[in-house]
Order: structure tokens, then sequence, then C-alpha cells
């Protein structure tokens, strides 16, 4: 059956894009997220729009479904491979089509590089705003298929805010443009819902992307804090003065003790937290908000504060912040990443509970987080070694997801659903509100062949819908209306 | 269940969309009574139409039936306004003029005077300032629905920050009401700025305003809103919006000055922020990649028709009125600009037209995706009960 297929997909691609050798799947067993494994049935690599439609073409075909995998850097077991599935791979996909400082935007190949895209639209002036800690190697498409947030998105937005059109291979292997170049295509915002459904709608094979204007001057300050409540007063009179900053970041001392193990980023000895503040645009607005900032670290308790004199210290202010999940791994063997939202004023409160938390169950618990939208990502230490261990840490990562439900927040910020987080979707929705999101799902996939098994607890079965072509003009259900 | 008649009153005369009347009408105060309302309305079949503040209730086509009218006026309220969190949860009926935010405000423009927050979602209406901060689409951050069915759903949340689940609020965002009802809507918001400044210039002809709108994004000042205005035969305007602090405005202002040139002025132009037409005549959406704004504007212009032509050069999304007489005439300046937007790989869409216009015009043209459209729209309203033919394609 799977070999049928296998003959089918090499009839397309070729032999040499398309891996059925179980020494060579093995290399595609796991995302970001390493704990999960599973092994591909197959493993194909499309060039082309044309080919991974074929390739979708051939798996409804044979009733197999299919997982696209961009970079593999998802952190929620997204891209986890189908055991029976083929896995598409886009990294062969990385042409950037289109740089149009001029429309402000960029046209690129999902597999294309995040960091990329800046690089290729900085000499024109202009950015893709959205950046991920891991931006030199997360693809586009996987960017897309999470909605990705970054340190900056709290002033310029998320993915979904930054993908204007895409191309893309539906779950029956067609191939639809959502969206495009110019803003508010007319219908439903399908592509509204295309972003952030993790894989789940079809696979994107194109991505149209705004380009935002180099900021005139930019600004970073790192502040030292005694503790994370001083830290996170500061940050709440930031945003009760007005000002909105390009990132504003927080690490506990376990974490810095991290980051300094890993990448000596040298943050200020003794700090119970740090801020970086970062202020971008008009250098006007900035300098004037910058002593503002400035002042209001002061006055909640800062006890150092360092101002980057260039682009070199900025780098590395924000290169112990950027490595920190990695870093984590000089002090503990094994971690947890989570990515639980609370809205931003909880946080002394929320954090409070995680320590109380971790010291009941016996478990280190570092936090860094995106403190300006209130996304933690708290890492949960443990030595799978140690008997135990694993479980209790398993329990405070539970426990902790339900504090962010709690206080009205969210299961996830950026790092998406996935395998990991499917079981606590129920906690955070009705499951009307689960019934009502799969309605979609039907719509776009009824088979349930693309990504099957992440984002949802359950299936739902899509069944036929009555009265399905109700209403219609007979021209539009001739397909002529469509094309007027 | 409730029965329909203790839920619902007689539609009185003004009770018609698009001159279609309506046998009934629900004015709930809740989701819960929405819920109850719209389950009922399944049980008997009933066509439905959403009205909010009936601002853009002629936008689309006349729905092919109707029995109930849906009114969301008293479903109105701000739930919730956390300030330290920059969020708000506001009921859809909510007039969006009523919104009293201290300090902040939910950056959306308000170019249909009366409207409702959730009339405003629900056709995705935008100004000026989406260059900057965006359309509903990316400001809203939450929503509760009630489906056809009458089950309630809840997407999305309350903080900034979510991934969790399907954006179903970006699906409801200009689905027209063909879904299912708002009920609830949570934002993002901004804080107020200190200070604004509106420079203005005229341009000699629509490749000049292009070029002075390409300019004003060079300049690195950030401006909230790069609009123009095109009046039949007049001269072309550009102007610009920026806002920040006090003494930021200031040097921006002085940037956008020597940017626009020697004609360029302070002040809002009477233009500004408003739609291009008048009760009665024929309203138009054009959309374009930013390079080929000055394409649209120059083709409106070669049609010869008394068009005005005004928007967002920022954005790509202009606003084009016109006179309905006669209609043939209509129907050839909506051709062209048509082929013109399509040939740039954007849209134009009829927002509002008499009926003589638009028996004669497709009111949507094109549409990317529309297949998978209709299976959204079968599966959330398998028996095309709400506003049914309103939406692209006849959905
Ligand atoms: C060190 C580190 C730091 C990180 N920091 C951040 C951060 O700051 N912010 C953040 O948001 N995330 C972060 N992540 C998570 C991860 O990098 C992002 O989720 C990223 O977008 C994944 O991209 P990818 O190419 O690796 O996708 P993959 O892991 O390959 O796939 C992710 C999901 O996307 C789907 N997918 C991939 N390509 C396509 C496509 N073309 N069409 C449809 N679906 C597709 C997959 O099926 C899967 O569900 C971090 C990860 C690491 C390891």
């Amino acid at each position: 059956m799977i070999d049928v297929l296998a003959g089918r997909l090499r009839a397309v691609l070729g032999a040499e894009r398309v891996l059925s050798d179980r020494q060579q799947l093995r290399t595609y067993e796991c995302d970001g997220l390493a704990h999960y494994k599973v092994i591909p049935a197959l493993v194909a690599f499309p060039h082309t729009a044309e080919e991974c439609a074929a390739v979708v073409r051939a798996c409804v075909a044979a009733n197999v479904p299919f997982v696209a995998r961009g970079s593999g850097t998802g952190l929620s077991g997204g891209a986890l491979p189908h055991a029976d599935g083929v896995l598409v791979v886009t990294s062969q996909m990385r042409e950037i089509r289109d740089v149009s400082p001029a429309d402000e935007r960029a046209v690129v190949e999902p597999g294309v590089i995040n960091l990329h895209v800046t690089r290729a639209a900085t000499p024109h002036g202009y950015y893709y705003a959205p950046d991920p800690s891991s931006q030199q190697i997360c693809s586009i498409g996987g960017n897309v298929a999470e909605n990705s947030g970054g340190a900056h998105c709290l002033k310029y937005g998320f993915t979904a805010h930054h993908v204007t059109g895409a191309r893309v291979v539906t779950p029956d292997g067609d191939l639809v443009r959502l969206g495009g170049r110019a803003p508010d295509a007319p219908g439903y915002d399908l592509l509204g819902a295309f972003v952030g459904a993790e894989g789940t709608l079809g696979i994107a094979v194109e991505v149209t992307l705004k380009l935002v204007r180099l900021p005139e001057s930019v600004r970073t300050l790192l502040a030292a804090f005694a503790s994370t409540d001083q830290a996170g007063a500061a940050v709440s009179a930031i945003i009760a003065a007005g000002v909105v900053p390009a990132a504003v970041e927080m690490m506990d001392a376990l974490a810095i003790e991290a980051a300094e193990a890993a990448v000596a980023c040298g943050y200020p000895a003794g700090a119970g937290a740090v801020l970086i503040v970062e202020l971008d645009g008009p250098a006007a607005e900035v300098s004037a908000q910058f002593d503002e900032v400035r002042t209001l670290c002061r006055d909640n308790g800062a006890f150092e504060i360092r101002v980057a004199a260039d682009d070199a210290e900025r780098a590395l202010f924000w290169k112990g912040r950027k490595s920190a999940f990695a870093a984590v791994g000089r002090i503990s063997s094994d971690y947890i990443v989570q990515d639980g939202v609370i809205p931003r004023t909880a946080l002394p409160e929320v954090l409070r509970r995680i320590g109380t938390l971790a010291g009941d169950h016996g478990i280190r618990v570092a936090n860094v987080f995106h403190a300006g939208d209130g996304n933690l990502h708290p890492l949960v230490l443990f030595d799978a070694e140690v008997p135990g261990e694993a479980e209790r840490a398993e329990e405070v990562s539970g426990a902790i997801i339900d504090l962010c439900i709690e206080y009205g927040g969210s299961i996830t910020g950026e790092h998406g659903v996935g395998m990991d987080k499917s079981r606590y979707m129920p906690r955070m929705f009705t499951a009307d509100d689960l019934d009502t999101m799969q309605l979609v799902r039907c719509a776009f996939d009824p088979a349930g062949l693309s990504n099957p098994g992440k984002v949802f607890p359950t299936p739902r079965l899509c069944g036929e819908v009555p009265g399905r072509h109700r209403g219609a003009h007979p021209l539009q259900e001739a397909g002529i209306a469509e094309v007027f | 269940m409730g029965d329909l008649a203790d839920l619902t009153r007689p539609a009185g005369d003004d009770d018609a969309v698009a001159g279609v009347p309506a046998r009934l009408v629900a004015a709930p105060a809740s989701t819960e009574e929405a819920s109850a309302v719209l389950a009922a309305a399944a049980a008997a079949g009933l066509a439905v139409v959403v009205r909010g503040g009936g601002s853009k209730l002629d936008w689309g086509m006349p729905p092919e039936r109707l029995d109930l009218i849906l009114d969301t006026r008293r479903l109105a309220g701000v739930v919730e306004h956390a300030a330290g969190d920059l969020i708000t949860v506001v009921r859809a009926g909510t007039p969006t003029d009523d919104l009293d935010l201290p300090g902040q405000q939910l950056a959306l423009d308000r170019p249909v005077p009366g409207a409702t927050v959730g009339g405003t979602v629900a056709v995705n209406t935008s100004g000026p300032r989406r260059v900057l901060y965006g359309t509903a689409r990316d400001l809203l951050i939450g929503m509760t629905v009630v489906r056809p069915d009458g089950r309630v759903a809840h997407a999305g949340g309350k903080v900034v920050k979510n991934v969790a689940g399907y954006d179903l609020a970006k699906l409801f965002t200009g689905s027209y009401g063909t879904l299912g009802l708002i009920t609830e809507c949570a934002f993002r918001l901004h804080p107020r700025p200190a200070a604004t400044a509106v420079v203005c210039a005229p341009a000699p002809d629509p490749a000049a305003a292009g070029r002075l709108a390409a300019a004003v994004r060079d300049a690195q000042v950030v401006p909230s809103a790069v609009e123009v205005d095109a009046p039949p035969g007049g001269p072309v305007e550009v102007a610009a919006l920026v806002e920040g602090s006090v003494d930021g405005v200031a040097e921006r202002a002085a940037v956008l000055h020597k940017v626009l040139g020697d004609q360029a002025r302070d002040g809002v132009p009477e233009w500004w922020g408003t739609l291009p037409w008048r009760t009665g005549q024929v309203g138009i959406k054009l959309t374009a990649p930013l390079s080929r704004v000055p394409a649209l504007l120059t083709e409106a212009r070669a049609t010869g028709a008394a068009v005005t032509v005004r928007g967002s050069a920022g954005a790509g999304v202009l606003y084009a009125g016109l006179p309905a007489d006669p209609p043939g005439d209509v129907a050839t300046v909506v051709e062209r600009l048509r082929a013109a937007a399509v040939r740039a790989e954007g849209h134009v869409v009829v927002l509002t037209a008499p009926p003589a216009v638009r028996q004669l015009v497709d009111l949507w043209g094109p549409v990317g995706g529309l297949a998978l459209m209709r299976r959204v729209k079968d599966q959330f309203d398998p028996e095309h009960r709400f506003a049914p033919g309103r939406f692209v394609g006849g959905i």
C-alpha cells in the first residue's frame, strides 16, 4: 500500500526526493519538541507548488495522511510525523521570489528562513517584523502555520498581521490563492483562518509578506532589579505611561544564571530579574520616551541600567535573552518549555504562584518571558534519570497551564497547540467552541488527512452536509460566475 | 427552547433590509437570549438578517429571503476595560461612538456614521489609520458568536497574544452576517496619542500623488495614515497623519512639510476619513498594491465619469463614489475600474448601489477561494438561512 504511494511520489518527484529508508526517515522523527518521536512512512521534498499539490493528491488518492514540515523547530510537536503518513518537507523550497519596497511586500516560498527575508529587504530600507528567537533557522511556512511571534511583536503584531496572501495546497490537493499583494480580498478571510491553523488546513506553498520600513532610531536598555515583582511593576508603569515599546523582555535569576553559563552575556551581578526594553521609531519620539522609560525603571527599583551604545552592545543584551532556551540545558539535563499567557497585570501574582508550585514539587522553574504581552515561558527543569522527577515536572507544567487559564489567559501564546497541548484545549474552550472551530476543519479537510491529531483532542466527524447547494445561482453552480 | 412569539415582535414598516420586508424582529439583551432566539429561529427554519445600527444594511446584495431581523442594539455596553492590559471586551451592539475608554482608544476609524461595533466588524470597515493600526481583524483578540443553530461559541480570548485554536474572529470579520451572530468582541487597545498632526498637499495628477505618498512612506516618520483625495476634474490631494508626543509630532510634521513640498499646509482636510458618496449614489471599494494606487486613480479619471476616489494610499484601499444614473454608464465604469484593479492584482467591490445598478453589475468581481468559502458557509449555516444571497458568489 505505502509502496504504491512511494512509487507514485517518485514518479512525480524523482527517486532522490522521496525517502523510505528507515535510517533516513529517522532524521525526521521529531521537531523541536524532541521527546515525541514518530517515524513517518515516507518523506517527500517537493520543489514547486505543483509538485506539492501532486504529492497531496497522491496522498488523498491513497487515503494517507500528510504532515507539512518546515525547519522542524516547532515546540509543540506540530510537525510530528504520522506513522502511516507522508512528511512533506519544504526545505527545498527556499526561493525569495520578490522583494518590493514600492509595494511593501515580499513573496517567498514556504521553506525560506525567517531572517533571510529581513536580509533581503534591509538593503531597501525595509525588514520583516515578526522575529521569533529561532529566526535564524525557522521557516516562513512554519511561522504561518504557528502564527509565530517574537520579542518585537508587542508593537508590531504577530505573523497573522504580516501575511497578506498565500498560495495554498488544500487538503484536496487543489492550489488556491488566499489574499494577495493587495489588502482586503473579497469574501471570507480564509487566510486569517489558515494562519495559525498549524498545518491542519493545507500546505502553504507561497507566502506574501508585509515589509516594514526600518525605524530611524532604535534604543535599548538593560535594567537590573532585585526581584521580578519590581521588574513587573516597572513594566506596568511603562504601559500606564502610554509607551508602546518595540519589546519588553524579562528574565528571572535562574534564567540569568543559565544564560551566563551558556553565552557569558555579562548581565549585572546579583539581579533577581532583568528587563530588556527596546524602543524604536522616529528619533524625536524615541529619545523622549527612552528617558521616560529609564526614569520609570529607576523609580521602580532598578539598581543598574545599561544603555546599549551601539548595535554590538544591543546584540549582547539580546544574546542572553534569545539563547535562553538552549542555555537552560547548561544547568539542567532536561526541561519543559511552557508558553502560557496571562493578562500582563497578573504577572507578579502568577509568578509568585509558579514559585510556590515549584517549591511544593521540589522542581526548579526558570522564567523567561515577553513581559509586555504577558506571554510566559517558564522552563520547568528536571532530570529524567531521577525517578519521579519527570512526572513531577509534568505536573508543575500542567498546573502552570491551569494558572494561565484561571487568570483569563491562554495555554499558548506562540508555540502552538500541536500534539503537546491538545489535551489542554478542553480546559480553555467549551465543547461547542471546539466543535465550531472544527467546522472550519470540516470545510477544508473533511477527510481529516492534513496533519491529523494536532490542535484538537478529538476529531469531529464531518458528515454529509444537508442542503449544500441550496440558493446559489445556477451560473455560480456551473462555476461561471466565479470568474465573471 | 423558547417560543418564537415570546422572543420576537412583529416587524414594523422600518424593519426591512435593502427593500426586503421582515416578518419578525428580535432584540435580545444577552448572548444567552440571542442563543434562545436563534435556536427557535432554527427550529422554525427562519431566514435571519442581523442588524446593528443599520448603517450598512444595504451593502451587499439584498437577502433572497427574510423572516427575522435580529437587532443587536440591546446587546450593548463595555463589558470590561482592563487599562493595564490594554484590552477591552465590548458587546456587539455598542455604537462605536459610545466607546469611552479613558486614556486609551480602540484604534478603529468610523467611516460610516451610526455604526455599531458588531456591524463594523461584520462588514470590516476601516479608515485612514489602518496604515498604522490595521483593521478590525488585526485588533480583535477574541469573539463570542451564536451559530445559526443557536449554539454559542468563543474563539481567542482576552489576551493579546494567543494562538490556541482556530482564529474564528478573523473568519467572522467581514462575513456580512452570513455565518452567524457576533455578540461580543475583545480588542487590543492603544494609548491615546498626546498629539497629532495632519499635513496636506496638492498634486497635479495621480502619478504625482503616488510619488508624494511613496516619499512619505520613505521618510521614516511612521505615518498613521496616508490619504489621497481625487475629485472628478479637480486637483488631487495627499494628506498624512502622524501621532505621538508633542515634540515628536512637531518634528515629524516638519519632515512631512519637507517631503510634501512648498504647497503643503497644516490641518485636516474636510474630506478626511469620509466615504466619497451620498445616499442613493454608488459606493465602490478598490484595492491594489501600493505602487498601483496611482494606476487606479488614473483609470477613474480616464472613464470621464463624475467619480470621486478617496482613501488610503498608504494601505492600498480606496473608495469611489459616483452618481447612480444612468445605470449603464455606472456598469461601464465598474467594469473599467475592475479591469484596472485586476491587472494590478487588486479588487473592485461595489459596496452599495440602487437596485437598477445592482441588476447590471456583479458586486463582488472575481473571488479567490470561492469554492472553499461555500464549504465554510455550508458548515456554519447548512440551510443557508443567514443573510442568504447577500455575500460573494450568492452565499
Ligand atoms: C530555540 C527556539 C526558539 C524559539 N523561539 C520562538 C519564538 O520566539 N517565537 C515563536 O513563535 N516560536 C519560537 N520557536 C518555535 C518555532 O521556531 C516556531 O514555531 C516556528 O514558526 C516553526 O517553524 P519551522 O519552520 O521550524 O516549522 P516546523 O516545526 O517544521 O512546523 C511547525 C508547524 O508548521 C506546520 N508547517 C510547516 N510548514 C508548513 C507549510 N508550508 N504549510 C502549512 N503548514 C506548515 C507543520 O505541520 C507544523 O504544524 C522557537 C523554537 C526554538 C527551537
